[in-house]
């Protein structure tokens, strides 16, 4: 199942990512820690541990990485994790950033990919480095400075993607919360189109907005939401990728849900 | 091929028998939260069509709801748990809670969001309709009818034909305020005198042959005022048990209080009239239902029974040590059934509350270890495992551990209610939610749960007067509201004694108000003075009844005695010498009362 939009797939299902690695049309990423790749993984793909992206996420360090994956402005990627798909959806989304354009996410995790017996194996590939060209794509990304002009816009939605007793305890003022688990659907990252485009159209997550999405600390949830939004073909989203760590640590202004005790509710 | 060609075959769960939901339901509701929204639905008619479909408001807040799935006469399933399992995760704070009145809850749900559980809920052939609102709410079964070794026959599919009658049924659309059914399997396992309509099998023998019916009980309840129901007659046989609730609702649909929502649960007509006059009327009205039904209505009861079949498991069975506390938890957790070799299991959670990884561990557990493949609600926010063969127990007890649910007590007073109080509901004064987690946790570290002088007593806390944590059938129950010193508030509990729902059934006594970082020690102290004076066989319930009937010979004679004894530990300390008493639990601001508009009708 593939969701094509006006700026192409978000998803890659499981066959044609099968098919593309025996035609060796694909650059495959597994963002999982080193020591789980190394165990085993999808054949041919490379590593990536989000760890490894986040020490340094600047555009020339990014570059840099992308070459030496040997991934050029043509070649078709796709990304995987272990974690519902917010970790890929972050190393996808800086890919994007940086001007790539043929970035798709697998539609499922490792482990379902291995439960469904599918091939691994625990390979390091060979990688001849290549040349990617930096076109740095600013609208999709949202700075804290930009969010905070942006958030006085009637047209504008802020979307808090952490869980909900988060968002309840604090949230930037205005956000609006859909916790990333509403996104998946079973064993897919992502809920079936129609499925999404119903839980946002009930929520009023349509039209024309400019949508930005935001959680806890490095935009992974939130790059989650960033494609589940795509997937529908909403085409003006941001990722706030600094998130609420950043945001609380310039101590912008927070709002949270008075008079109840909520957190004591919830069972461990 | 995609994913779900693909897609591996899960352990075989037991399929319901009886589908609850309507799927074009979820649609409507979805609808209607956007016209409501876009101003062309108005606040009044909204909220009565969102509580019919079982969603109620929430503390200081338009913008969530709690739902409330209904699980008539307590059974659930599996798939149904690993289900609401998500739905906890996607749409709610990945907890759910098991209520009172065999519900599930799901709180602080966007209302946008409420139609996409709704989905979620008919994928698995359950519904939140009816559970509250002016209609006939979740009708009940106790947890162990079937298995209760007291019990004249088990009642489970009379509750559940009940249910599918009045579900969406038009008499109940439009009803003066809620109305209640509990079923039960003797006099001692449930609470017929404290609810609307309340039911025991019975058998009577005549000419040699035998004949099912039941003893109903009408008009009690608890709430604001609370009352105990009346014996119907000595028996009413099976034909008459629908044309008797259908009698009953047309009377109470036709002469309730439609004006006055204080007062118009049916107990408060029963009480206005009086009992004789009443059970007249019920007479009557039964004689007219079973005379103008144009054709025989009768409750669609299914009593095929259930395939009790041990689960194979491919799981190494090979002798691993029984893990330490099993044998606590084996006295205080589990009940043997009538059936030789099996008990039934119940699972001790915190004032009802139960993680999303929990409820889908639930799932595999259940179709491990329990012979009828689904589990029974309790009726103190609790759930139970049943036909778990005795052999097995140990491995049960494992399992449960490795998923945090193996704490002991479950069938003790170290289990204390708790309603939602502060935690979301719109009325609480008191977070009585959490202060029935800690008395739990107390009394657990304090090992009480194994004090056999204990066991058969009860502690219940509802956050305001209006009773949804029973303390009214509590031997020890609190009620919270505010009091304070000069200017300074500080949460306060309203403590009364002895009451019960067995067949003895009482509301308890006041005794005092307790501040509520008091409340542990007065319990302890209570304990204390029960000990130094307790007879032979005596437990704190015995004990206690005596006292509130006038019968107990030592220096504690009365309620009043006790109280005496109390005094000096609720004294209000002063701010500057003991802050943390003007706080209320799970709270680090000051202390003050702020309620919302309740939807008691709900
Ligand atoms: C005047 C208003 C209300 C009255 C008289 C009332 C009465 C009751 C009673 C008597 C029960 C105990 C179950 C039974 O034996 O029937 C109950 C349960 C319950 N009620 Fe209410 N209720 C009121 C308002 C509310 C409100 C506003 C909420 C919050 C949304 C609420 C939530 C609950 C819950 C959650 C339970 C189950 C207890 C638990 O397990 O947490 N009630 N209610
Ligand atoms: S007893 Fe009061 S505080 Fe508790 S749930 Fe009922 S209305 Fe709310």
């Amino acid at each position: 199942m593939c969701c094509l939009t006006k700026s192409g797939k978000i998803l890659t299902d499981v066959d044609s990512l099968r098919s593309e690695i025996r035609d060796k049309s694909v650059r495959v990423i597994d963002v999982r820690r080193e020591n789980d790749y190394k165990q085993d993984h999808i054949p041919t793909a490379v590593n990536l541990p989000l760890a490894n992206l986040l020490s340094d996420d600047s555009p020339e360090r990014v570059l840099k990485l992308v070459n030496s994956m040997g991934i050029d402005d043509e070649t078709s990627v796709v990304v995987y994790d272990d974690t519902f798909g917010a970790l890929a959806s972050r190393v996808a989304w800086t890919l994007e950033y940086l001007g790539h354009s043929n970035v798709t996410l697998l539609e499922t995790t490792y482990s379902h990919w291995k439960s469904l017996g599918l091939e691994n194996d625990s390979k390091t590939p060979e990688i001849q480095s290549k040349e990617h060209s930096m076109h740095l794509r600013s609208e999709i990304l949202a700075t804290s400075d930009y969010l905070e002009s942006a958030k006085t816009r009637d047209d504008v939605i802020l979307i808090d993607n952490r869980e909900r007793l988060n968002f309840l305890e604090q949230h930037i003022p205005g956000a609006i919360s859909l916790p990333y688990r509403t996104l998946a659907s079973n064993d897919h990252i992502l809920r079936s189109k129609d499925d999404m485009k119903r839980l946002f159209d009930n929520r009023g997550i349509t039209g024309n907005s400019e949508i930005i999405t935001y959680c806890g600390s490095v935009g992974t949830l939130s790059g989650l939401a960033y494609y589940a939004l795509k997937s529908v073909g909403l085409p003006n989203t941001k990722l706030y990728v600094r998130s609420f760590k950043e945001w609380k640590n310039l101590q912008k202004p927070t709002e949270k849900q008075e008079d109840a005790s909520y957190w004591d509710l919830s069972a461990e | 091929m995609t994913i779900s060609d693909l897609g591996q075959s899960s352990p075989e769960s037991v399929k319901p028998k009886i589908n609850w939901a309507r799927i074009e339901e979820t649609d409507n509701f979805a609808n209607t939260v956007k016209l409501f929204r876009q101003g062309k639905y108005d606040e009044d008619s909204f909220r009565r069509f969102r509580l019919q479909h079982g969603a109620y408001g929430t503390r200081m807040t338009g913008d969530y709801a709690m739902v409330r799935i209904k699980l008539p006469a307590g059974e659930i399933y599996p798939h149904q748990f690993e289900k609401i399992s998500q739905l906890s995760e996607q749409y709610s704070i990945g907890s759910a809670h098991f209520s009172t009145r065999e519900n599930i809850q799901l709180h602080w749900v966007i209302l946008e969001d409420v139609s996409e559980i709704f989905r979620g809920l008919a994928e698995v052939g359950l519904t939140s309709r009816e559970a509250c609102g002016n209609s006939v709410r979740n009708v009940m079964c106790s947890p162990l009818s079937g298995v209760c070794s007291d019990e004249e026959f088990d009642a489970t599919p009379y509750a559940l034909a009940t249910a599918r009658f009045f579900l969406r049924n038009p008499m109940a659309q439009n009803l003066p305020r809620k109305f209640k059914f509990n079923f039960t399997c003797c006099e001692k396992h449930g609470m017929v005198r404290m609810v609307d309509v309340g039911l025991i099998p019975q058998i009577r023998e005549i000419d040699g042959s035998s004949q099912r019916g039941f003893k109903i009980f009408l008009g009690g309840g608890l709430g604001n005022k609370s009352y105990v129901g009346h014996q119907l007659e000595e028996f009413t046989p099976e034909e008459d048990l629908l044309y008797t609730s259908i009698a009953v609702m047309r009377i109470f649909d036709r002469l309730g209080d439609r004006k006055n929502l204080a007062r118009n649960r049916m107990r408060y007509l029963v009480n206005d009239m009086g009992w004789e006059k009443f059970q007249n009327l019920v007479f009557k009205e039964r004689a007219i239902v079973r005379a103008t039904q144009s054709i025989i209505t009768q409750l669609d009861v299914d009593t095929t029974p259930d395939e009790i079949k041990h689960p194979i498991r491919i799981t190494d069975e090979s002798g691993s040590l029984t893990p330490d506390g099993y044998a606590r938890w084996l006295k205080t957790n589990t009940v043997k059934q009538k059936q030789s070799d099996y008990r039934s299991v119940f699972i001790t959670l915190e004032a009802g509350d139960i993680t999303a990884n929990q409820l889908n561990a639930l799932g595999n557990l259940i179709r491990d270890f329990s012979s009828e493949g689904k589990a029974r609600c309790g009726f103190v926010q609790n759930v139970a495992l049943r036909y778990v063969l005795e052999d097995d127990l140990p491995r049960l007890y494992s399992k449960l551990l490795e998923v945090g649910l193996a704490k002991s007590g479950a069938l003790t007073m170290t289990a204390p209610i708790g309603c939602s109080g502060t935690t979301s509901c719109n009325l609480a004064l008191t977070n009585s939610h959490r202060l029935a987690k800690e008395i739990q946790r107390k009394f657990l570290e304090l090992r009480l749960d194994e004090d056999d002088d204990l066991s058969d007593s009860s502690i219940k806390i509802s956050g305001c007067p209006n009773s949804c944590g029973q303390h009214g059938i509590a031997t020890i129950g609190f009620f919270g509201g505010g009091a304070r010193v000069g200017k300074d508030m500080y949460p306060n509990y309203q403590m009364s004694l002895g009451g019960r729902s067995d067949g003895e059934t009482m509301l308890g006594e006041i005794c005092l108000r307790i501040p509520a970082k008091r409340v542990i020690p007065v319990i302890l102290k209570i304990i204390e003075v029960f000990k130094d004076r307790k007879k032979s066989g005596d437990t704190l319930k015995s004990w206690i009844h005596r006292i509130v009937n006038g019968n107990e010979d030592s220096d504690i004679k009365s309620i009043n005695d006790i109280k005496k004894i109390l005094e000096p530990l609720v004294i209000p300390p002063t701010k500057e010498e003991d802050p943390d008493f003007y706080l209320d639990y799970g709270s680090d601001t000051s202390y003050h009362t702020k309620t919302g508009k309740g939807e008691c009708a709900a």
